[in-house]
């Protein structure tokens, strides 16, 4: 799978941001070796999109999203944020750009200074970028608090450490609207918080979502968060891209052996539930510093053929709006559209 | 454990009986455990699902004698074979871990020691317990190491646990709470750390382990998906409590206790469309600094009353299934509760559906 190609991007014009080919490396020390996290891998959001990122840990799911935020530039491709190539961009002008895109983490109460207060916390994007008066800012940071489910009245003045994982979630979210972004990328929001509490930040985030207009990357390693909130979800695996499609086509067909392997290992909360032929993935993830050549799930793919080892797939429509990197796709001959 | 108590082989394996643990912290006495009772068979396993907080990870530390002595207060029984080990010192308890309980942990890096190898972390209790000498031991381990899944294990014993994945550092945790033969093996949240698909190998590892050893299994967890496959009974914990216990067939098929009901409807399911309108639970589980009089779960439940405010349910059962509920889930009284509840007019302390309220907040 684990595929390169960009059968999966849709029109440039309407995108509102659209990487293409990306590439980030580390070096591994002076050995020379590098860490190949994202190799080659492309995608697009449309205005208004919920894209969800999916894979195990390793997969290059957080690099992908600091590569289009430029934290780092990537080594290679390039991003475009409404046509504008981000990567050329002179740091004044990427700087310029910024607030157009904003991010919200995994762990919130990190992401919080525990030493100020959560009104400076929020008006901190206002006052870098002077927007309006210091009583307009409050009025704003009031507004949105609100908005995110904080009564602004009782929380104004107290500091993080005060409130529990998912009110600090609500508060990084707060933060992250307060420029009105175009773009929000949200990496694993709500792994570290409680089921219950795991559902009310996903209703927030849709309710958002739709009052903003935003557009959204949203990464998980939980596939039925990502089924919830997506309209297109996009399988990782070793710095690559596996499939591409709509949320219930991908999850009810699934075409990449990958993708499967994940769905079967799902535990589901009903103890009738059949457990089917599921066989299990053998052996871990191998090293990005030397992944495998040709096809990068070969190692562990249940059909992988001699082409897999030699030749690396790329992405091929096997339905409409699914796409595919697999020599060998579950659906079986890959139809063009 | 020992051949002296004649009632050995009559009595359950293990049988804790109203069990309570509190912490005395700056801010008052903490209920972490509550009351808590249950028995378990050999070979058998009891799921205990709650959130964070909810006191499950205290109720396997208390089982195992596990805590601090300082500012603990632990009161109740833990029948292991018939004799109750809650009166064990120290030195009593060191024959029981290990030989007889044993616990394996969430995070595989922190629970291994950085500085030893892997060969060394896995015999230490070998020879302490059995008393083996040392080319036996590493014989064993060897053993060990190939039966948990771990290619290469000569090679493994003398590395370190920095050397190996997540998922192969879970398999030695695994590997050293076996290595004595315990009847017992605590695992607490074993695979949360894990990826889904490693999680899914060493669910089943556990499975066939326990199944060859005729070993008996307390899986702690948050998630009901690990815990419905995986048990024979369930324990679901809110607020220290035990809120509803029944076999794991009938918990899933007949819910009665409103918190389970809430938690199932909150997960996200992968059968379902996506943009499926999650029903979450307001509000967040109770401090136990302060709890709410009444039922724990009252101040976010959708079926409450008046009664439920004032009036802690008692812990109910019916055909070996329990609840903690007056009106419990598919009953008439509930399906009235919830009617009332829903009519115009001023519902009793709850927030509408949806909104965030500051109730339960803190």
């Amino acid at each position: 799978m684990a595929g390169s190609g960009t059968a999966h991007l849709r029109d440039a014009s309407a995108a509102i941001l659209r990487a293409e080919n990306l590439v980030v490396e580390f070096p591994l020390g002076s050995t020379g070796l590098k860490v190949h996290a994202v190799s080659d891998v492309s995608l697009d959001l449309l205005p208004g999109e919920t894209l969800g990122l999916v894979g195990e840990s390793g997969s290059g799911k957080s690099t992908t999203a600091r590569a289009l935020m430029q934290m780092p530039t990537p080594n290679s491709g390039s991003v475009f944020l409404e046509q504008k190539n981000l990567t050329e961009l002179s740091g004044s002008d990427l700087r310029e750009l910024r607030p157009q895109m904003q991010m919200i983490f995994q762990d919130p109460i990190s992401s919080l200074n525990p030493r100020r207060k959560v009104t400076d916390i929020v008006a901190e994007p206002l006052k870098i970028w002077k927007r309006g008066t210091t009583v307009e800012q409050y009025e704003l940071v009031d507004r949105v608090l609100e908005s995110v489910g904080i009564d602004p009245e009782g929380a104004r003045s107290r500091r993080p450490s005060e409130f529990s994982g998912g009110q600090c979630q609500r508060i990084c979210i707060a933060r992250s609207l307060m420029l009105e972004p175009k773009l929000l990328i949200c990496d694993e929001p709500v792994s570290a918080l409680d089921v219950s509490v795991q559902a009310q930040i996903l209703n927030l985030l849709q309710d958002l979502k739709e009052q903003h207009g935003l557009t959204m990357l949203f990464i998980a390693h939980d596939l039925a968060v990502v089924k919830n909130v997506s309209d297109r979800v996009a399988v990782m695996y070793l710095g690559k891209l596996c499939e591409v499609g709509d949320p219930d086509a991908l999850y009810s067909t699934p075409a990449h052996p990958y993708t499967k392997t994940l769905l079967d290992s799902i535990p589901h909360p009903d103890p009738d539930a059949p457990k089917g032929d599921f066989a299990g993935l053998s052996g871990e993830i191998p090293s990005p510093v030397a992944p495998p050549s040709g096809c990068r799930f070969r190692t562990r793919c249940p059909n992988a053929q001699e082409l897999c080892e030699q030749v690396e797939p790329v992405m091929t429509a096997v339905g409409e709006d699914h796409y595919v990197a697999c020599h060998f796709p579950l659906l079986g001959t890959p139809v063009t559209l | 454990m020992s051949d002296a108590s004649p009632h050995a082989q009559n009595s359950p394996l293990l049988e804790v009986k109203n069990l309570s643990t509190s912490f005395r912290t700056e801010h008052g006495v903490v209920h972490a455990v509550d009351d808590v009772s249950f028995v378990l068979d050999r070979g058998k396993t009891l799921g205990v699902v709650g959130e964070s907080g909810s006191g499950k990870t205290v109720l396997a530390r208390s089982i195992m004698g596990l805590l601090p002595k300082r500012n603990v207060i632990r009161e109740g029984h833990v029948l292991y074979e018939g004799e109750d080990v809650i009166s064990y010192n120290e030195k009593q308890m060191s024959k029981v871990w290990g030989a007889e309980m044993a616990m394996v942990f969430q995070d595989p890096m922190t629970s291994l020691n950085p500085v030893m190898k892997i060969g060394k972390q896995i015999t230490e209790s070998l020879r302490h317990h059995l008393g083996v000498d040392k080319d036996e031991a590493n014989a064993t381990a060897t053993a060990l190491l190939r039966q948990v899944g771990i290619p290469e294990p000569e090679r493994r014993l003398s590395e370190y646990p920095h050397q190996l994945s997540g998922g192969m550092r879970q398999r030695v945790t695994i590997a050293i709470a076996l290595a004595c033969g315990p009847k017992v093996l605590f695992a607490d949240e074993p695979t949360t750390a894990l990826d889904v698909t490693v999680q899914a190998q060493i669910l089943d590892l556990l499975d066939d382990l326990q199944r060859d050893r005729h070993m008996a299994m307390i899986l702690v967890s948050h998630d009901l998906g690990v815990v419905a496959s995986r048990t024979d009974e369930i324990m679901v914990m809110y607020g220290g409590k035990v809120v509803e216990q029944a076999s794991t067939s009938e918990l899933f098929g007949n819910v009665r206790m409103p918190y389970t009901e809430a938690l199932l409807r909150s997960i996200p399911r992968i059968e379902d469309p996506s943009h499926t309108r999650l029903e979450a639970i307001p509000g967040r589980p109770p401090n136990l600094l302060s709890p709410p009089t009444g039922c724990n779960f009252a101040p976010r439940c959708r079926y409450v009353q008046e009664r439920c405010l004032v009036e802690e349910p008692p812990l109910e059962s019916e055909n070996g299934h329990a609840w903690r509920c007056w009106y419990p889930v598919g009953t008439d009284s509930k399906r009235e509760a919830l009617a009332r509840n829903l009519a115009p007019g001023v519902p009793i302390g709850i927030p509408a559906p949806g909104s965030m309220s500051s109730v339960g907040d803190r």
